[in-house]
């Protein structure tokens, strides 16, 4: 379980976060919400301990990641994966070399051992061809595909996707949707989904929590994000044009 | 003013209290050397052998216009040509040999660190790193810096060795001094420290280019615009540093 609690940040006397709230059980996908420049990415960062709070507490199964040592949060950190924005692909590698970074690193299988599990992974994405190609030749939703699936790669409990879907056409955004769906039911973690794309909410969500000023104003599941008659909220919800027509 | 003051006072302050800390991680992440002991053949290599070819060319030109300029500034029957080898060999040795190879890699390994760490900074790759429990510190500037001060002196030795025999070579074949006269003349006057300084002095602007070019690239901000920004500034102030260095060796140890 995470939990975040009265969450403090500021960047050069702007205030980001102001005391946000926030618990992910165990097997959940929740999704984050909220306005760009909200705060959501950095509440995400600031899950996984690469922002540190300016007051406040973070933990991650009982543990408080600001109180231990650099060496014990890198270990908590190995049961993360990690979706970044731009897919975050270490460009001197190729796909598969990306894919089999954390596995070369952090176990010490074999190389053919773990040559099956990076193709399994990137089987999983779909893309089982594109081993040999270097980021740089792959499309942004693939470069997306290739991030999800070296970030599977150790079996994480825990996997964060900050804006999985933005700057995707709307299909392809939709096998992004569906790829998460499916680790999701696949290897049973738990995700937490920074997006402001609320079709991708209604997709994969079971929770969503509204960053909204700083402050977590609402949070709840899909079927109460729904019946909310919270106006900043659903005004939210309708910029995204999922009410309009409704 | 205010701004002025704080430009020109605590920014560099700043800056240099955030080096030391970046030297301090990278100190402590020197135990886990194993895990990135593969990094650091490739730094070698970008570092070493890829600048090699530059270095040499550069150390044969400054050896050679170094023979060329000295026969022409000494052109007197009262003075020995020996002279002349015996002031391009102290020349490369003490000063040219670590400087010329100081400066190129400030310009060519320098930059290309600044805008490989600072490119990584703004696409969040660092950050993919730290996120896989991963010591970005440890895996991105240990090996950069190992590479650095193994790898300069290697480089150093190389352009003496080619800068003396370019120097040699110009100088019998421009008729200016024989090949024996030359190294008559360098042995008259070589000092056993002199080597030994430059390769002190390798050590320490191999640590300077690389430390402080990780340093700017690692906490490169913005986007195409601060990666531009890191690379100018790392070659620039390594260049700066690297000079000032050579002064206070020079000042402390000759």
């Amino acid at each position: 379980m995470i939990s975040v609690q009265n969450l403090h940040k500021s960047f050069r006397g702007k205030a980001v976060l102001n005391g946000v709230d926030l618990e992910i059980l165990e097997g959940e996908t929740l999704a984050i919400i909220g306005r760009s420049g909200s705060g959501k990415s950095v509440l995400m960062k600031h899950i996984i301990g690469l922002l540190q709070p300016d007051a406040g507490k973070i933990t991650v199964d009982g543990i408080d990641i600001n109180a231990i040592s650099y060496a014990d949060l890198r270990r908590i950190r190995q049961n993360f994966g990690v979706l970044f924005q731009g897919g975050a692909l270490f460009d001197s590698m190729s796909s598969f070399d990306n894919v089999a970074f954390p596995l070369r690193t952090f176990t010490s299988m074999t190389e053919e051992e773990i040559e099956h599990v990076v193709l399994e992974c990137l089987g999983m994405v779909e893309l089982p061809e594109v081993g040999a190609k270097m980021p740089s030749e792959l499309s942004g939703g693939m470069q997306k595909r290739v991030a999800l699936a070296r970030a599977v790669a150790l079996k994480p409990r825990y996997i964060l996707y900050d804006e999985p879907t933005s700057g995707l056409d709307p299909e392809t955004s939709n096998t992004i949707d569906d790829l998460i769906q499916n680790l999701s039911d696949q290897l049973n973690v738990t995700s937490i989904v920074v997006t402001h794309d609320m079709h991708s909410v209604l997709n994969i969500a079971d929770k969503a929590a509204f960053v909204h000023d700083g402050r977590m104003h609402w949070a709840g599941t899909i079927d109460e994000l729904h019946r909310s008659d919270d106006q900043i909220l659903r005004s939210f919800v309708k910029a995204n044009e999922y009410l309009i027509g409704k | 003013m205010i701004q002025y003051t704080k430009k020109i006072i605590l920014d560099p302050v700043q800056a240099l209290g955030r080096y030391s800390q970046l030297l301090f991680k990278a100190f402590g992440a020197v135990p886990e050397f194993s895990t990135y002991r593969k990094n650091l053949w490739e730094q070698m290599i970008h570092v070493g052998i890829d600048s090699m070819p530059i270095v040499m060319l550069a150390a044969a030109f400054s050896g050679a216009v170094t023979t060329v300029q000295t026969s022409y500034q000494l052109v007197s029957p009262l003075i020995p040509k020996s002279i002349i080898g015996s002031i391009v060999v102290p020349s490369m040795v003490l000063e040219l040999g670590a400087v010329v190879t100081g400066f190129i890699l400030a310009g060519r390994v320098g930059a290309r660190i600044a805008a490989e760490l600072g490119t990584m900074r703004v696409t969040e790759q660092i950050d993919a790193l730290e996120a896989m429990g991963l010591n970005s510190i440890g895996y991105l500037i240990v090996p950069r810096v190992i590479a650095g001060i193994v790898m300069f002196p290697v480089l150093y030795v190389a352009a003496c060795f080619v800068g003396i025999g370019g120097g040699m070579l110009v100088g019998h074949l421009g008729g200016f001094v024989p090949m024996g006269v030359f190294v008559d003349g360098a042995r008259e006057f070589f000092q056993p420290f002199d080597p030994i300084f430059g390769l002190i002095k390798c050590l320490v602007f191999g640590f300077i280019i690389t430390s402080v070019s990780c340093f700017k690239g690692y906490y490169t901000r913005g986007g195409a615009e601060g990666v531009g920004k890191a690379t100018t500034e790392a070659a620039v102030a390594s260049c700066v540093l690297l000079l000032l260095a050579d002064l206070i060796l020079a000042a402390t140890l000759l």
